[in-house]
């Protein structure tokens, strides 16, 4: 039978019960990895549940650093009977199975392609310990002692990952040391050559760090000064305000005085936790929430609001699987559309696309700074798979002395001076203008904040002139973001490549992967990496220098491709979507296969597509000029109404 | 209802309050309401209760929701900053606002449909949170704007001006107030300024939730025979339990003081409340009381008005938090950010 050998590139599974106090040790599997200096991904699959339902952990072990889902598992670790069968269909031919011997396991449960490993787990915690707790949480850590005999972990980095665990809770550690022997001890005994893969020391971590997004986010917020969170409990955005309280507590509170340089507020629903937000922003503080798709739902109204009144938001979305209640515990990038339009009328509103733990953490310091620069809502677009899973990216920066652009802000001192205040008034000719702080001034400044129609000086006004100048400002204002917000990443492995992808978010890893894989097989593709919409003109120049473009996605109705249609003037023929959104991460396997296979069927292209992608080109450039003129029209509606 | 501009000009005897300010400045723009509408009457009534404290009119913020009373706001402290929000949702952005700067003092004003309709949900939680402000309803029992609906405060069996019959049992504002936790809650009528007037000083001055249902007769869609909240029914029903006089510092209480059925109250800031008692029963500082005496009134047909419960020992949300005595939106990078070196922990406790 045919044998998985490996050295550091392979992925094992642990099957467990929710609850079960699995998760720790399986977090110091992954971890022990690290320490050995090689590279690991590990993604948590767990049900909407507390106790009793089956959660899975896959740790994809990686020296090449490809951080994306592999996809397929070398090894799975079976400890729960319920998912049994499934489990042991997923392993790859040839790959391997743990499990706990215990009780016998009728042949027929098993597979003749895959290489059965037992040990007596159940039986050595019986005999080992008697209180029943002990034997539950013992036996994942036996199990990993196990699995480091096997594949030869250093067990000292174990070890030491478990004495930082148990720091100032010493005397938990050396029962724990124990139970890891114990596996150890069987492994070596009992378990030898038992399996052909292993982890042998490398250079290939360097300094980067294993994070959470949804940490990163709300380090991000700690950093970049929101001083106001306002949050709603849903998964998988929680552990963002968790983590904010838990940052805020050992940054923010003030060391004589125990006075808290933050206010946390779980609201009552998301309706509440965006109105909070646009409270605290209008009075000039930093404000944001975390949610996820049916809190964004339940946002719209205020997010109007918030745009039509130019109040500064941040809004983290840490999507899942859609519509609806949806696959709360499953990840998907499918908010694009929701979020970039969110609210009746004409609304739109700025995105940014983080693509790992490192720019959740900046990209929300900048959205705190691009919310009051532009004095608008913004969404940061995160994922489940970035937020709630440990991602091993670039350490955390901030420049030293950074300070806040606080945006537009006329102060009682400028009033004084006799500078004209109009709330909504394009002083700057960028759309901007300028605001005041409630308190700033006994006689001037004041104005009064509405979600009706008003003319420049805030007074209400339902006259067509007034309307229009107000719209066209808020689009020549958020037209702005494209030069701010964060710049595309474009990578030109050949200028002369016919072929190119554009991706953005969570799919950073899996793309990377894909695109050295396809280059092995001859097949150069550039590559844009989304940061933000609205877009910068980059991409609609990088389309253009290519005949096929695939935009990789992770919803079922190509979101970031119709928004590109219609906000870049990139004509739809020439975008072809590759759509994965069964609610696991995309892999590099399936991109790969997706674009080959689209390739393969452009192949035996006909003469009439030839001539609809010839057509293509003649689009794009009657939707150039159309946009050219648009700018004129809106130039002149401008001048006039000004 | 007026079109007509006020005059610019001052009448020479308007007086100047200590703060140097006249009534006038504490006026806003002409209100757009029909004549006669109990919602300007509360208008006037907070321009002369912001006056009589010597309040600097920039130092307050006023926010409202969506409706007839939501759109007043506009109609007094034109010098105030204001925010007019959305249906049944100012308690959050009021809440929001606070937080961002606790120096201000926030006016909170909405009607029955805002608040007990749509907005029941966060009407009940900003009291929950002990939000720092004044939070005055503005209560019609009817949707003017939309022409005549009935909204979640009409009384069963009262009736529409399109002669519908209300069966839903009415929403009791005040109740529902004093179970959520608010800890200064009254209930005046519009038509009645001497009741009014010092009950928006002591709501304004205390610190944590405060709350004021007015009742406020709508002249164009509920104020016909057969409505329960019409002028002449609220004259007939009013049962005030006592009288408020306001002070904001103890040294005043000295200069007026009036024996009889007269107890006072001292706020923790500072503030001196006087009661004069009507009804002897009734004691505001009793909660659970307070919530029967409302009960066994309203069940013979009697409003109880007056200051129905006060905890002068209320603490507010920034002191539930214990957030920085500084407004937190005048914190700088120097306050906020925690710097390079933190981070570079940070980085390696990560790895």
């Amino acid at each position: 039978m045919n044998r998985i050998e490996a050295v550091n590139d392979f992925v094992v599974k642990f099957a467990n019960v929710n609850g079960s106090g699995s998760a720790s040790a399986n977090e110091l599997f992954a971890r022990s990895f690290l320490r050995m200096g090689i590279p690991v991904s590990p993604r948590n699959i767990f049900p909407s549940n507390i106790q009793g339902l089956p959660t899975w952990y896959e740790v994809r072990v990686t020296e090449r650093g490809w951080l994306g889902r592999r996809g397929g598992v070398d090894m799975m670790v079976a400890m729960n009977p319920q998912t049994w069968d499934q489990d042991v269909k997923e392993v790859e031919p040839g790959g391997y199975l743990f499990y706990d011997n215990t009780k016998v396991i009728p042949h027929s449960k098993l597979r003749p392609d895959i290489h059965v490993v037992g040990m007596p787990l159940t039986e050595i915690c019986n005999s080992t310990y008697s209180n029943p707790r002990e034997r539950q949480l013992f036996k994942n850590i036996i199990c990993l002692g196990a699995l480091a005999g096997m594949m030869g972990i250093d067990v000292e980095a174990i070890i030491s990952l478990i004495a930082e665990q148990y720091k100032g809770k010493e005397r938990l550690l050396q029962p724990n040391v124990q139970a890891l022997r114990l596996g150890l001890n069987y492994a070596a005994s009992q378990l030898q050559d038992a399996i052909g893969l292993r982890a042998q020391a490398a250079n290939a971590v360097g300094q980067r760090i294993f994070m959470e997004g949804n940490a990163a986010v709300a380090l991000g917020a700690v950093y970049g000064g929101a001083t106001v969170c306002a949050w709603y409990p849903i998964t998988p955005s929680s552990s963002v305000a968790e983590a904010f309280q838990r940052y805020c507590a050992k940054f923010r509170v003030d060391a004589e005085s125990g006075e808290h340089r933050y206010a946390i507020v779980q609201a009552e629903d998301e309706l509440a936790s965006i109105g909070m937000v646009c409270g605290a922003g209008w009075n000039g503080a930093r404000a944001f929430t975390a949610t996820s798709g049916p809190g964004i739902s339940l946002m719209a109204e205020f997010v109007g609001l918030a745009y039509f009144a130019e109040i500064p938001a941040v809004i983290v979305d840490v999507q899942r699987g859609g519509p609806s209640t949806g696959m709360p515990t499953r990840t998907q990038q499918s908010d694009v559309l929701a979020c970039a339009y969110l609210s009746h009328g004409d609304t739109k509103h700025v995105l940014l696309f983080p693509q790992d733990p490192h720019e959740c953490f900046t990209m929300t310091a900048d959205a705190l700074d691009l919310a009051e620069r532009l004095q608008t809502p913004v969404f940061v677009m995160t994922d489940l798979d970035i937020g709630m899973n440990h991602r091993l990216c670039e350490p955390l920066s901030w420049q030293q002395g950074r300070q806040y652009d606080r945006g537009k802000v006329m102060t009682a001192a400028m009033l004084d001076e006799g500078r004209v205040f109009g709330r909504y008034l394009d002083v700057d000719g960028d759309g901007i203008p300028f605001r005041t702080y409630p308190g700033t001034h006994p006689t001037k400044g004041a104005y009064f904040t509405r979600g009706t129609s008003k003319n420049p000086y805030a007074v209400y006004s339902e006259a067509g002139a007034d309307y229009q100048y107000n719209m066209e400002r808020l689009n020549l204002k958020h037209a702005q973001a494209r030069h701010i917000a964060p710049q595309p990443e474009i990578r030109i492995m050949d200028p002369h490549a016919s072929d190119a992808v554009l991706y953005f978010g969570s799919t950073a890893p899996a793309m990377d992967e894909a695109l050295e894989a396809m280059h092995l097989t001859g097949h150069v593709l550039n590559a844009c990496r989304i940061r933000a919409f609205p877009f910068s003109d980059d991409i609609a120049a990088f389309v253009a220098k290519h005949q096929r473009v695939f935009v990789i996605e992770q919803n079922r109705d190509a979101q970031i491709k119709s928004l590109l249609v219609n906000e870049a003037g990139i004509s739809p023929e020439r975008l072809q979507a590759i759509l994965h959104y069964d609610g696991t991460p995309i892999t590099a396997r399936f991109i790969k296969a997706a674009i080959l296979h689209a390739i393969q069927a452009d192949h035996q292209i006909d003469e009439p597509s030839r001539a609809a992608r010839d057509k293509t080109t003649s689009d794009k450039e009657a939707t150039d000029k159309a946009t050219t003129d648009k700018e004129v029209t809106d130039k002149a509606a401008r001048e006039k109404a000004a | 209802m007026t079109y007509l501009a006020k005059p610019k000009l001052h009448h020479p005897s308007l007086r100047a309050n200590q703060v140097g300010y006249t009534r006038r400045d504490y006026e806003g723009k002409v209100s757009t309401l029909c004549a006669g509408c109990g919602h300007d009457s509360i208008s006037a009534a907070i321009i002369e209760a912001c006056w009589e404290l010597n309040l600097q009119p920039h130092r307050l913020a006023k926010l409202s929701g969506i409706g007839c009373s939501s759109k007043t706001p506009d109609y007094f402290l034109g010098n105030s900053h204001g925010f007019n929000t959305v249906h049944g949702r100012m308690p959050s952005v009021l809440t929001g606002a606070n937080l961002a700067n606790r120096d201000l003092i926030f006016l909170g004003v909405s009607g029955d449909g805002d608040s007990a309709s749509i907005g029941l949900g966060q009407f009940a939680h900003v009291m929950r949170r002990g939000v720092n402000m004044l939070y005055v309803l503005e209560n019609n029992g009817v949707y003017g704007l939309t022409k005549g609906q009935f909204s979640a405060t009409a009384d069963p069996g009262s009736k529409a001006k399109k002669g519908m019959i209300n069966t839903d049992s009415a929403i009791d504002t005040v109740s529902l107030a004093i179970l959520m936790g608010a800890s200064f809650v009254a209930r005046a009528f519009s038509g009645d300024k001497h009741q009014l007037v010092p009950l928006i000083k002591a709501g304004l001055a205390h610190e944590g939730a405060a709350f004021i249902d007015v009742i406020s007769p709508c002249v164009a869609f509920n104020n016909h025979d057969g409505s329960t909240k019409s002028y002449d029914y609220i004259r007939e029903h009013n049962e005030a339990v006592n009288r408020l006089d306001f002070w904001p510092n103890k040294e005043a209480i000295t200069v007026d003081y009036d024996e009889g059925e007269v107890v006072h109250v001292a706020q923790h800031d500072g503030t001196w409340l006087r009661l004069r008692k009507i009804r002897e029963s009734f004691d505001p500082s009793d909660r659970v009381g307070a919530m029967n005496q409302i009960q066994s009134h309203a069940a013979k047909g009697e409003i109880l008005t007056g200051l129905l419960y006060l905890n002068p020992e209320a603490k507010d949300l920034h002191a539930h938090l214990n957030t920085d005595h500084r407004p937190l939106n005048g914190l700088g990078a120097e306050d906020l950010c925690p710097g390079t070196a933190a981070l570079e922990r940070l980085n390696a406790s990560l790895r």
